[in-house]
């Protein structure tokens, strides 16, 4: 067995929430210069770049690209070889969280009970993602979620009958409806299979894999292809100003289900597209 | 490009047309969620708002916190669908423009035409870029409510566009109608 301390996730975790907010990752930059070359909207074209010079004053300066910095969604993927030291794992993953969001000046969008609605005052707790995994690293993801973005995602029960149609019509159907809210160009992250709960997952998990990388499989991959091709012939574009890039990505991840089931979770992200990583 | 400066007068408002790009030099007042809910909870027990609506400019946003030796953080638009609940009231009593980002609801649409006012998106997620025409910003109400709180800011040419203007029109339907290549819903 190899003793982590959680004293070093905690210590990650606070880095990971600061860099997440401030620097947009390549694989978005390279979308938004590819958007910019296959919009044909002027006002789109505008909003791109604006985009792009956001993300370099961000970076630069150190300001979040957004003033949502979101809630922190935290994934660890813990060696089954691995004994955890020093005190409670989720316990040192919002002291992280406290850290990063006190510390790197982001905002505090946390409110304690959902209807009651006060301030936690530093961003905690954070949406908490574990797996056992081979080997012996801790791997930690950041994912800070806006909420606008968030608030656009859907999730429904299909039945086998619907199919690949129906997935695609419902799909297409979140994006169509969430228009100009979620800020366009948007990044979609589908959850098919499953359960309920598990569905909802994928779609997060899905927005964690690399712009530009479609998945493996050869047909979840062409599904891909189709949902992005139609969500751009939408004609929302860019703020929903209008224009060809509605989206600037679409993955999906599959799980086995039901004999009776077809969930399908549509989890849709802004174009400040975060999420940072560590090994432990 | 149009230069508006604030308080904004019915006549720079009727002119306005959606798509128009604009620069606001002058005061907003920041509110989103929380402080909209405050602020029709005192008109609804007849008491006075922390500032005086008419013909100013409500911008709905939650910045981030100012980094040492800055003005404010970041600071773009929040969502504006979720204040259409509470946005007729404040038009009503004067409000003149709102800045945010996404669709209003029909009745904020007619409400707009009703008392001839406007409302504007700024680029949702440029929030570093925005911060840039932000150079003043002081405490007005709600403190408690943190980032929600209702905040003067001093802005120089901040850069909006027109969604609906004050005759019914929608950049949002123009843009669809220009470049949607689907079928209908």
């Amino acid at each position: 067995m190899r003793e982590v301390d959680v004293s070093l996730v905690t210590a990650a975790v606070d880095k990971l929430c600061r860099s997440a907010n401030e620097v947009l990752g390549e694989d978005v930059l390279q979308a938004l210069r590819a958007a910019l070359d296959s919009e044909e909207s002027p006002a789109g074209r505008e909003v791109i770049g604006q985009l792009l010079e956001n993300a370099r004053i961000a970076r630069e300066e150190g300001e979040p690209m957004c003033q949502d910095t979101g809630l922190a969604v935290v994934f660890l993927e813990v060696g089954q070889e691995v004994r955890l030291v020093g005190g409670d794992i989720e316990a040192a993953v919002n002291e992280g969280v406290r850290r990063g969001y006190v510390g790197g000046f982001l905002r505090k969008s946390a409110v304690k009970d959902p209807l009651d609605r006060k301030n936690t005052g530093d961003n905690t707790p954070a949406i908490i993602h574990t797996r056992i995994v081979p080997g012996d690293r801790v791997r930690v993801v950041v994912a800070p979620k806006g909420g606008g973005a968030e608030n656009m995602s859907a999730l429904r029960m299909l039945t086998p009958a619907d199919g690949r149609d129906g997935v695609k019509a419902f799909v297409v159907d979140v994006v169509r409806r969430a228009g100009p809210n979620p800020c366009p160009p948007v990044v979609v992250g589908v959850g098919l299979g499953g359960t309920f709960e598990k569905a909802a997952l994928l779609a997060k998990e899905a927005l964690l894999r690399p712009l530009g990388q479609h998945h493996p499989d050869p047909a979840v991959a062409a599904l891909e292809r189709d949902l992005l091709t139609e969500i751009n012939r939408l004609g929302i574009g860019p703020q929903g100003f209008g224009g060809r890039v509605t989206a600037l990505w679409v993955s999906v991840l599959t799980y086995a289900c039901h004999i009776a089931s077809l969930p399908v979770a549509v989890n849709v992200n802004c174009h400040a597209h975060r999420h940072a990583e560590a090994v432990v | 490009m149009v230069e508006l400066k604030t308080p904004l007068d019915d006549r720079a408002v009727a002119a306005l047309s959606a798509g128009d790009r604009v620069l606001i030099t002058g005061h907003l007042y920041t509110a989103r969620d929380a402080a909209h809910e405050r602020l029709v909870k005192a008109l609804e027990a007849g008491q006075r708002l922390p500032f005086d609506l008419a013909g100013q400019i409500i911008y709905y946003v939650g910045p981030s916190p100012a980094k040492p030796g800055r003005v404010i953080g970041s600071a773009g638009p929040t969502t504006s669908g979720r204040m259409d609940p509470y946005t007729p009231a404040l038009l009503e009593r004067g409000l003149k423009g709102m800045i945010g980002k996404g669709s209003r609801s029909a009745a904020v649409r007619e409400a707009l035409k009703k008392y001839n006012a406007v409302y504007f998106a700024a680029v949702g997620g440029a929030a570093a870029l925005i911060t840039k025409c932000i150079v003043g910003c002081e405490l007005v109400a709600y403190e408690d409510l943190g980032p929600e709180a209702i905040r003067r800011l001093r802005v120089e040419r901040f850069p909006v566009v027109v969604i609906n203007d004050a005759r019914g029109g929608d950049l949002y339907e123009e843009g669809l109608r220009q470049y949607s290549q689907a079928g209908p819903a």
